[in-house]
């Protein structure tokens, strides 16, 4: 019943999205307009600056994110829907988890934009070792929503919650952006440190595990009042 | 498994937002197979008061008792005998009708999905626009979708807070039929409002809401209009404000 619930809120979120299709075009819109800036600024004639190319992929995916979060609950506070989530007569994490995995896939979906417009515009190694970059975005991206799908939940009454939602959400997620940014920086070198990446491959999945355990114990309580 | 009950009781409840008390020492029993009337101004703390019987709020002191059972005891189980039509209507408006009662079905573990919201669809006589996005429908449309999608999945208590609102004569009629129908098969229904003409004939029992106070509870009978006004200035001393309707 858990994850049936969460895939039926999942799949309600996708068909709202896929008629309206305004968060995936904002978000890219947004994400690709950041990457082309900062190529501006960091190429010069052809050089790039340091590990620019990886720190610049993860700006773009945590601010696509917050927009993401933000329109996705905007959504549901407008019809004011989401109370009539929190009425249904289902465990409340699972509809934490249906929010997540929705979010997850439209940030997915934006990265298999963002990656390659990355790769092309910094001329950045990305895809030089595929199953680790997955790995780096699939870990950053999840770790990064779980943390945002609460917040941004919890903020959705919250009259500043446009500003609110970055001011918590950045700081709580440094440790997962740095690991993500030093994980993809170690792919773009010509040598690739294998054990460097998996190492920071670990400390997401650790930060993983602790953020979706405090999420899926914390929505309940948090979402009653 | 599933619970039932036949009395909500409120014991002592309080609500406060801050330092705004949204309802102050409320208690009342509302019983099955009879309409309670939550009357009162804009702001009295009638739909404070239904959110918390919704169980989507926590009363800040007090206890809510749906029969033996409490939300700390029963928890989903319990909101799966809840409907709520609240002010707002908690409709999806780029899904269809049929898209939102399927949703909302399946979230309810409704058996035999597409014949329940098939009917339901005839009941709000939507039958003919249930694929059209809910965001092309008149209020009184939303209104009538928003009333089944709170009755799909058979409450034992039903909550209604201005329930009314954008309907048409035909429609406030047909919604009136369907209280008393609900009322006959023993369901408890709370009807929050502030249009007493349309309260007057059908209500069983009033309480009468303001500054998050009750002023008064207990049988109708005589007019409603009449009750109210006196329970509100009888009050208006001691609270001040909230002219009577």
């Amino acid at each position: 019943m858990f994850f049936r619930t969460a895939l039926l809120v999942m799949r309600k979120d996708l068909t709202v999205e896929v008629r309206s299709r305004e968060i995936l075009y904002t978000t890219l819109f947004f994400a690709v307009s950041c990457i082309l800036v900062f190529a501006f600024a960091f190429v010069k004639e052809g050089e790039v600056l340091g590990d620019a190319a990886a720190g610049i992929l993860w700006i773009a995916i945590s601010f696509a994110g917050t927009l993401a979060l933000g329109r996705t609950f905007e959504r549901e506070r407008h019809a004011e829907t989401l109370r009539a989530l929190m009425l249904a007569p289902v465990e409340r994490s699972a509809i934490y988890v249906g929010k997540l995995l929705g979010i997850l896939l439209l940030l997915f979906a934006a990265e298999l934009v963002l990656v390659p417009l990355v790769a092309l515009l910094f001329s950045a190694a990305l895809f030089s070792r595929p199953v680790l970059l997955v790995g780096l975005l699939a870990a950053g991206t999840l770790g990064f929503a779980a943390v945002g799908t609460l917040f941004a939940a919890m903020l959705v009454r919250a009259r500043s919650r446009d500003v609110l939602l970055p001011v918590l959400l950045y700081p709580i997620t440094i440790p997962v952006i740095i690991a993500g940014v030093r994980g993809t920086a170690l792919l773009l070198q010509p040598n690739v440190d294998q054990a460097m990446v998996v190492m920071w491959l670990s400390l997401l999945f650790a930060f993983d595990v602790v953020f979706l355990t405090l999420s899926l114990w914390t929505f309940e309580p948090l979402m009653t009042d | 498994m599933t619970v039932d009950f036949d009395r909500l009781v409120l014991d002592d409840v309080t609500r406060v937002f801050e330092r705004r008390r949204a309802l102050s020492h409320v208690s009342l029993t509302c019983e099955a197979g009879e309409i309670f009337g939550l009357l009162g101004p804009n702001g009295a703390g009638k739909s404070t008061l239904l959110s918390i019987v919704a169980t989507l709020l926590s009363p800040s002191a007090g206890t809510v008792r749906y029969g033996d059972h409490t939300v700390a005891q029963a928890g989903p189980l319990l909101r799966a005998r809840i409907g709520l039509l609240g002010h707002d209507l908690y409709l999806y408006p780029e899904l269809s009708a049929r898209e939102n009662l399927t949703f909302f079905a399946h979230l309810y573990a409704v058996e035999d999905v597409t014949t329940r919201v098939g009917q339901a669809l005839e009941r709000a006589n939507l039958a003919d626009r249930a694929d059209d996005p809910v965001f092309g429908y008149s209020r009184g449309m939303r209104q009538r979708l928003a009333l089944e999608r709170a009755l799909l999945h058979d409450p034992r208590l039903l909550l209604l807070d201005e329930p009314f609102t954008g309907l048409d004569d035909a429609s406030t009629h047909a919604l009136l039929d369907r209280l008393r129908e609900f009322r006959a098969g023993g369901r408890i229904i709370v009807l929050a409002t502030h249009d007493l003409d349309v309260a007057d004939g059908i209500v069983d029992r009033v309480g009468i809401l303001r500054n998050g106070r009750l002023l008064d509870a207990g049988r109708g009978g005589e007019s409603l209009r009449a009750r109210y006004r006196a329970a509100l200035l009888a009050a208006a001393p001691a609270g001040g404000g909230g002219r009577p309707a």
